[in-house]
């Protein structure tokens, strides 16, 4: 059973179809890619999942559990962690605080061992912003200030995790470690679900990538079958321009 | 049925009233985004206009009403755009409120400027010699028909100059996107201006129509507009056609209120507060707005430390030491609120400062903490104390409940809402008996007199042990807030404000972080009033209403409301610094009553607050132990010398200024020949040879960061 199941979801902003009937799965340890031109409706989506906009019709659960009614909060403590496109940062915070405050959270809920600042410490190691800890994440780069909201999703210890373009604004060896970095989270169990604009990113760190146009699922497949299907390249590439990895 | 004709006609009027001041309002807000409180204080200003040249100076009616309706008003609201409202662009929703709230106080101390509030002012109203008409079984006066008539050309006019005129066009697209109006030609700014203009006017008709029905006086009329704000509401702030039904439903549930709610002094104040209630239920049945995402502001305030807020802490007392052994008994008695009301405005650090929530109902938490000491702390029990915390706490709770889906000017509104029903309402209540289980009373339509405290057998009822006990009090509850911020829970406070869209993917419960914000920040203000309250000995309904509210919230926020010592900022400069203004002015002394709203407005330029700028500016004493031991002892040697009476009391309060002062100056000036030895060593590496000339070290740590040493050898070999 995939951890994230979302069936036959549609919302709709006025008379505009912004998510039209898409269904998607995601597994544990796997990476799962979203990708799509921009306006396809990958925030979107991302954002009926963890519950901040409502969809008028459809289904979402998370381990076989529906969850489609819950509010953000709930549907985030039963596992579903995500970062946003547009920087979500706590700006009166330090690094270290943006992370404690998630893991505060997580500890209001659960058990877990150790302490709250060991646990917090870890994280900024696991994501490489130990250094950074004491930085003012207002001061912070684009590209690490998106490790800053990956690291704070993870200290929730999410089963799903969604990554709303989590490369934009890192260079071409940040994005490279990213990629392994995300391998390791998937490898963890977590199903990791990631919409990115660096195909060479999707295509290296994906299991299995669905493709949006106009808010609709137009292909899905692995790495290799969506780099040759056709529909993609007339619709995400163009016609007859093939993708180089 | 000739009764409810008659209150039909009655609602009806007034409703017209409404309709034409909410209409500026709402024009005014879609156009530039700030919703103006002080509309109604323009209205206010606009009655007393006319009441001067038409009453006082015998003018004749139509130019009195074309000089004040055709040639002030709108003069008055260009002024207003281009002076204030152009510059809120780009600023917190807070500031925006700060900045009208201390608009509507600068208003109403204009008015008393000018009209000295005592004197009785008179307004007939239109036609008031001619008979009434007869309409089938009642009567409806001209004054009734000069109102409904007006209303109606207003709805029209407003409708032709919106849907039909060029500039009405642009001013509806300014609203959509300015950006994109002012590329296809149009002028907002000009849009704007005019928008302000009829804004003010029409707010004048209201405020002319409406006040010879009542009593010319300043606050209550700029307040009774509240009602017109209820109509806004029901147009959420946008809808025209919506805001005219509105102003229907509220001017009429008046009309048939006064018509046929049942003679009791239970329900007497129910008729004055339906409006609030009104605009209460309607705030709550709004559709819920999506979470909020981030905000970005120009507010910054930076986490307490122990050491600063100890440090702050012993301040207080030893000030409370050095004021309660200096001062005379009346001083004393002047200037002892300045603790327990800073434990008010305390209580909105945590609320407004950490976790952004607006609330415009402090003193009126504060007020009910007051009427529980005075009912339970009879003979000065302390544990009254913990009651006032308890019952302030929980009636914040459910206050909280119902507004916490509100965010912004909506919350703002609501807690308005709910301090206008206490004073109009609930605190002049006779005693009330709930069931037949339990009794609750407020002020029992007087005064209560509340003891002083006793505690452990120790009385303080004097003034000066009162002044000792409130100053530890409120360093108390200061580093009680700085535990806050500093613990899990502010750290969420503080997250939420940036981010609830964010905070509600990590799992975190919004409403009861809410609840639980609100409830500590009214339990701490209850504290305060009951504080406040075993001070004043007997206290009565006017100590706490909403008027006497918005200074605090305003000078809080101007003082910097992320921080604890915005809280002092606050109550020093309004009951220490003002009565100490008009102390030494006499002459002048009336002209403070504009200074709150003054200082209010100067928020737009310095949204992070004054005590944010004096801590910066102390900085080099702050971070110079010698430096604060040498003020300290200074301090202590001036103290003695006062104690001694060698020095009086203006020598010495003068030199309690200046001596920290120039041992600031002092350290800057012995720390400087430091920063010289080693010139520009923190001047980032790209800006050397900008700020400072290019040296050859620097050429070397260049070619280090850029690795370019290495790529010659690659080239070479």
């Amino acid at each position: 059973m995939a951890r994230l199941e979302v069936r036959d979801l549609t919302v709709r902003y006025g008379g505009h179809v912004a998510v039209d009937g898409v269904s998607i799965d995601a597994e544990a340890g796997c990476v799962t890619g979203l990708i799509g031109p921009n306006g396809a409706g990958k925030t979107t989506l991302f954002n009926v999942v963890s519950g901040l906009l409502p969809a008028q019709r459809g289904r979402i659960s998370l381990d076989g559990r529906d969850v489609t009614r819950m509010n953000p909060s709930r549907r985030a403590r039963r596992g579903l962690a995500r970062t946003f496109q547009r920087l979500e940062l706590f700006s009166m915070l330090s690094v270290r605080d943006n992370v404690r405050v998630a893991v505060d959270s997580r500890r209001s809920w659960s058990r877990d061992p150790g302490t709250a600042a060991e646990a917090t410490e870890e994280l900024m190691a696991r994501v490489g912003l130990t250094e950074l800890a004491d930085e003012r994440v207002d001061a912070l780069p684009t590209g690490q200030a998106r490790l800053v909201e990956l690291g704070r999703a993870l200290a929730t210890r999410p089963t799903v995790l969604l990554l709303d373009e989590p490369a934009s604004g890192q260079d071409d060896q940040e994005t490279r470690a990213f990629g392994d970095l995300l391998g390791e989270i998937a490898a963890s169990g977590v199903a990791v679900v990631l919409v990115e604009h660096d195909v060479g990113l999707v295509m290296r760190a994906c299991d299995h990538v669905y493709v949006l146009d106009f808010g609709k699922v137009i292909a899905s497949g692995s790495p290799e079958e969506i780099r040759h299907d056709e529909a993609v390249l007339a619709a995400y590439l163009g016609t007859g321009v093939g993708v180089r990895t | 049925m000739d009764k409810f004709l008659t209150f039909t006609i009655v609602g009806l009027s007034t409703a017209a009233i409404y309709s034409v001041i909410a209409s500026g309002l709402v024009l005014t807000y879609t156009t530039t985004g700030v919703f103006n409180f002080a509309h109604g204080a323009a209205g206010m200003l606009a009655a007393f206009c006319y009441w001067q040249f038409h009453f006082d100076w015998g003018w004749p009616t139509p130019l009195a009403l074309a000089m004040v309706l055709l040639v002030l008003a709108p003069l008055f609201g260009v002024l207003l755009e281009m002076v204030i409202m152009r510059n809120l662009e780009g600023t917190s929703e807070t500031t925006r409120l700060v900045v009208s709230i201390s608009l509507l106080v600068a208003m109403i101390g204009l008015s008393v400027l000018i009209w000295k509030p005592d004197e009785s002012r008179p307004m007939a109203r239109f036609f008031q010699s001619s008979a009434p008409i007869s309409v089938g079984p009642t009567t409806i006066t001209w004054h009734q028909m000069v109102t409904l008539l007006t209303a109606v050309a207003v709805a029209l006019g407003l409708w032709l100059v919106l849907t039909r005129m060029r500039v009405g066009i642009a001013m509806r697209a300014a609203v959509d996107d300015r950006n994109l109006t002012m590329l296809t030609g149009a002028r907002p700014r000009r849009v704007q201006m005019l928008a302000w203009a009829i804004g003010t006017a029409l707010a004048g008709i209201g405020g002319i129509l409406i006040a010879p029905g009542l009593v010319l006086d300043a606050s209550s009329l700029s307040l009774v507009i509240v009602s017109a704000y209820a109509a806004a509401i029901f147009g959420r702030l946008r809808s025209l056609p919506m805001t005219f039904v509105g102003a229907v439903v509220v001017g009429c549930a008046e009309g048939y209120l006064q018509g046929y709610l049942p003679q009791s002094p239970f329900l007497t104040g129910l008729r004055t507060a339906a409006s609030v209630l009104i605009l209460f239920v309607v705030l709550l049945v709004l559709p819920n707005p999506r979470l909020r995402g981030r905000i970005r502001s120009r507010e910054f305030f930076p986490a307490p430390t122990w050491s600063g807020a100890l440090g702050f802490a012993a301040a207080m007392v030893a000030g409370g030491v050095i004021l309660a052994t200096t001062l005379s008994r009346p001083d004393l008695i002047t200037y002892g609120q300045v603790f327990s009301l800073g434990i008010v405005a305390l209580s909105l650090v945590p609320l407004i400062g950490f976790a952004g929530q607006v609330s415009l109902c402090q003193l009126s938490f504060a007020g009910i903490g007051a009427v529980v000491m005075a009912h339970l702390g009879s003979g000065g029990n302390p544990l009254a104390l913990l009651w006032a915390a308890l019952i302030a706490g929980g009636v914040g709770a459910l206050v909280a409940l119902p507004a916490l889906r509100l965010s912004g000017i909506y919350l703002a509104l609501a807690t308005a809402s709910f301090a206008i029903v206490l004073d109009r309402w609930l605190f002049l209540l006779p005693r009330l008996s709930v069931f037949g289980l339990f009794e609750v009373s407020t002020f029992n339509q007087g005064s209560l007199s509340v003891d002083s405290l006793t505690i452990f057998g120790m009385s303080f009822a004097d003034p000066g042990r009162q002044m000792i006990l409130m100053s530890v009090l409120f360093a108390l509850a200061a580093l009680l807030v700085v535990w806050v911020r500093r613990s899990a829970f502010g750290r969420i406070l503080v997250a939420m404000k940036d981010s609830e869209a964010a905070c509600a993917t990590l799992g975190i419960d919004l409403l009861g972080t809410k609840l639980a914000v609100f409830a500590l920040s009214a339990a701490l203000a209850g504290v305060g009033g009951a504080l406040y309250a075993t001070q004043l000995g007997s206290i009565s309904p006017g100590n706490f209403d909403f008027v006497t509210g918005l200074p605090v919230f305003m000078m809080t926020v101007v003082g910097g409301v992320g921080m604890v010592g915005a809280a002092l900022f606050c109550t020093v400069s309004l009951y220490a610094v003002l009565p100490l203004y008009s102390a030494l002015l006499p002459s002048i002394a009336r002209y403070a009553v504009v200074l709150p709203g003054v200082a209010g407005l100067s928020l737009a330029r310095n949204p992070g607050g004054a005590v944010q700028d004096i801590r910066e500016g102390f900085l080099p004493l702050r971070t110079s132990r010698a430096g604060i031991g040498a003020t300290v002892a200074t301090v202590a040697v001036l103290y003695l010398l006062r104690m001694l009476d060698v020095l009086g009391n203006w020598p010495f309060a003068v030199l309690l200024i200046v001596v920290p002062m120039a041992a600031n100056a002092v350290v800057q000036g012995l720390s400087r020949p430091e920063k010289a030895e080693e010139p520009g060593a923190d001047v980032p590496l790209e800006w050397r040879g900008i700020v400072r000339p290019w040296t050859e070290a620097d050429r070397i740590e260049l070619d280090r960061v850029l690795g370019v040493n290495e790529v010659e050898i690659h080239g070479a070999t």
